[in-house]
């Protein structure tokens, strides 16, 4: 059983459907404490792993341990120790915030007036205090977005699951969740374990898994990944594209790839290199891009294709 | 690998470091727990019922127009109906608490298919206690629309008697019955679309064959095998022999008491509220088994 800075392991973690096969063979090790982002494509499997974790569904095959638990064997435990957000929006459309909260809290076993602290507590560390009245039809997306957050951090759990804590959110509410996200795990030692298909959330990351067809691509922190890529892009916009890949190749020996964008390259470092490939060119140079790399970088590399 | 997995349950009392809300409290016993449940998601229907004023109003006003207009209606229409209004009484308390049932069987309905229960789901509580919850508040808020009406029993013809208590405990039981075959059917149909055909198709001939609108004595035999069939049958006739007798001066003619008979044999009371409150209540378990199941 995985100790206690491990929030979430699993071991050979599969989900078939009939044949199908949504989950397959992942092996996944969360350090407590930090924000885990589980990235990859729609359909990949992201949602199915959350629903393992959380108790929703049964595993076809292998295991997996939440805050100390079995997901099988000690589901109620694991029930009891993690948050969840789910993808679609779950809050009762005629209740107050603060009526979600306490109806929460009390599920989970805290006495009416913990509930009532607890509840009032939370909203204002969402910063949610002067909604605490409102009836959840009335509120914006991005507060029920909140309410749900502090909804599912009501009973003091160990580990909250956001399953696209942020889609359809306007980035400033996005960057307030975030914020609010890792004052939490900062402050109070929360594991957050988010799935996302958004590479520029994914970058918010601590660690990053990435999923493709229910297999898990590769692992690490976002630095370690896009290190894995090792290289900057440059791409020459010019009057023969042709010249330039020749030069290229003979000069500094690096190769090439031409295409409607202009001649891509990739160098370790590409801000360095830009003076002396200019030197060296003897065709005119339009212009000169240069990107380090991204996670879809990193993804392109890993299934050879984006992920948008 | 997985050998070492046992963990003791206690340690669930110490959360450690990592606690940003109330903690996770006391501990309590499965049956408090399963107790707490039930009251929880009981106060929810009833904070929803009270807020939500249009559909208090929309509950009651076709029963009260039923019992007025058509009470009135074949009341005058025919002299030897003169005790059509308190006939009607029975029927139209089933018709108050029929409406609150189906609502919150679609309002299960959408809350599945909002997600509300899944939240519920990963909740560490029994499910069965979540829909027992349910129910109860559907039996609550039914009871309430009842009261109007029952208030009403002096202008349809009934004396204000201790006995409108009872009916009154009879509302609530069929009310809870009748919340339990709705929750059952939102447990096991899929789409909301098809959950408002079904329980449109179903509750109208239930209540058409069920002795709320006219004796059933006198019909055909293969619709009196329908009357015996329909559960609803037994839940009127039982609150018609609970209710007080008519004080209109005249007796109350022999039409008014020809309830479901078996074979010449009329089952008493407490058997009638059985096979209204069993069925349901197996429907009802049978329905929790398949909102447990996890896949």
């Amino acid at each position: 059983m995985p100790g206690d800075d491990i929030a979430v392991r699993t071991e050979d973690l599969s989900k078939l459907y009939g044949t199908r096969e949504a989950v397959v063979g992942l092996g996944l090790t969360v350090p407590a404490g930090r924000i885990f982002g589980f990235l990859g494509p729609n359909g990949a499997g992201k949602t199915t792993t959350i629903g393992m974790l959380c108790t929703l569904l049964r595993p076809t095959l292998g295991d997996a341990w939440v805050a100390g638990a079995h997901v099988v064997r000690e589901a109620a435990l694991v029930r009891r120790r993690i948050g969840v957000v789910f993808q679609e929006q779950t809050l009762d459309q005629d209740l107050t915030a603060l009526e979600s909260m306490r109806l929460q809290a009390e599920l989970y076993g805290l006495s009416r007036p913990a509930a009532r602290a607890a509840g009032t507590a939370l909203l204002g560390l969402m910063g949610l205090d002067d909604r605490s009245d409102g009836v959840v039809r009335t509120l914006s997306g991005g507060t029920r977005r909140r309410l749900e957050i502090a909804r599912a951090l009501v009973h003091g759990p160990r580990v909250l699951f956001l399953d696209e804590p942020t889609a359809g959110l306007d980035p400033q509410t996005r960057a307030a969740v975030w914020e609010h996200l890792r004052l939490l795990c900062r402050e109070h030692g929360l594991t957050v374990f988010l799935t996302t298909h958004h590479l520029e959330e994914a970058e918010h990351c601590d660690r990053i898994a990435i999923i493709d067809h229910g297999e898990l691509v590769t692992e690490g922190s976002p630095r370690e990944l896009k290190s894995v890529i090792g290289a900057d892009l440059v791409t020459l916009r010019t009057d023969d594209d042709e010249r330039v890949a020749e030069t290229v190749r003979r000069s500094f020996g690096l190769s090439t790839e031409t295409g409607p964008d202009g001649v891509r390259l990739r160098a370790p470092d590409g801000a360095a290199l830009v003076p002396r490939l200019c030197a060296e060119l003897t065709v005119p140079v339009r212009s000169v891009t240069v990107d380090s790399p991204t996670l879809d970088d990193v993804f392109l590399h890993h299934t050879g294709r984006t992920i948008r | 690998m997985s050998s070492a997995t046992t963990s003791t349950p206690g340690s669930a009392t110490t959360p450690g470091s990592t606690t940003v809300g109330g903690g996770s409290g006391r501990r309590a016993g499965p049956l408090a727990t399963d107790l707490r449940t039930v009251r929880i998601l009981w106060r929810r229907e009833t904070v929803r019922f009270l807020r939500n004023r249009a559909r208090l109003v929309m509950g009651l006003a076709a029963p009260l127009l039923f019992l007025f207009v058509l009470g009135n209606g074949i009341g005058s229409a025919s002299v030897g109906l003169g005790h059509y209004q308190a006939f009607l009484f029975p029927g139209m308390l089933l018709m108050v608490v029929q409406g609150p049932a189906v609502a919150v069987g679609t309002v299960v309905m959408w809350d599945r298919q909002s997600g509300f229960l899944r939240q519920m789901l990963v909740a560490p509580v029994r499910r069965g206690a979540v829909l027992a919850g349910i129910c109860l508040g559907g039996a609550t808020t039914g009871a309430l629309y009842a009261l109007p009406v029952l208030a009403l029993a002096g202008p349809m013809g009934l004396p204000y008697h201790p006995r409108l208590l009872l009916v009154l405990a009879e509302v609530v039981l069929l009310a809870f019955a009748l919340t339990a075959l709705g929750v059952a059917a939102a447990v096991c149909i899929r789409r909301p679309e098809t959950f408002q055909i079904v329980s449109g198709l179903a509750m109208a001939p239930a209540m058409l064959l069920s002795g709320a609108l006219f004796p059933v004595g006198g019909l055909p035999s293969w619709l009196g095998a329908a009357v015996l069939a329909n559960p609803l049958s037994y839940g009127v006739d039982a609150l018609r022999r609970t209710m007080p007798e008519p004080d209109t001066g005249v007796p109350t003619p022999a039409w008014f008491h020809a309830g479901p008979q078996w074979w010449g044999w009329t089952p008493p009371v407490l058997l009638e509220l059985a096979l209204v409150v069993i069925p349901s209540l197996l429907l009802l378990v049978l329905a929790g088994r398949r909102f447990a199941r996890i896949d």
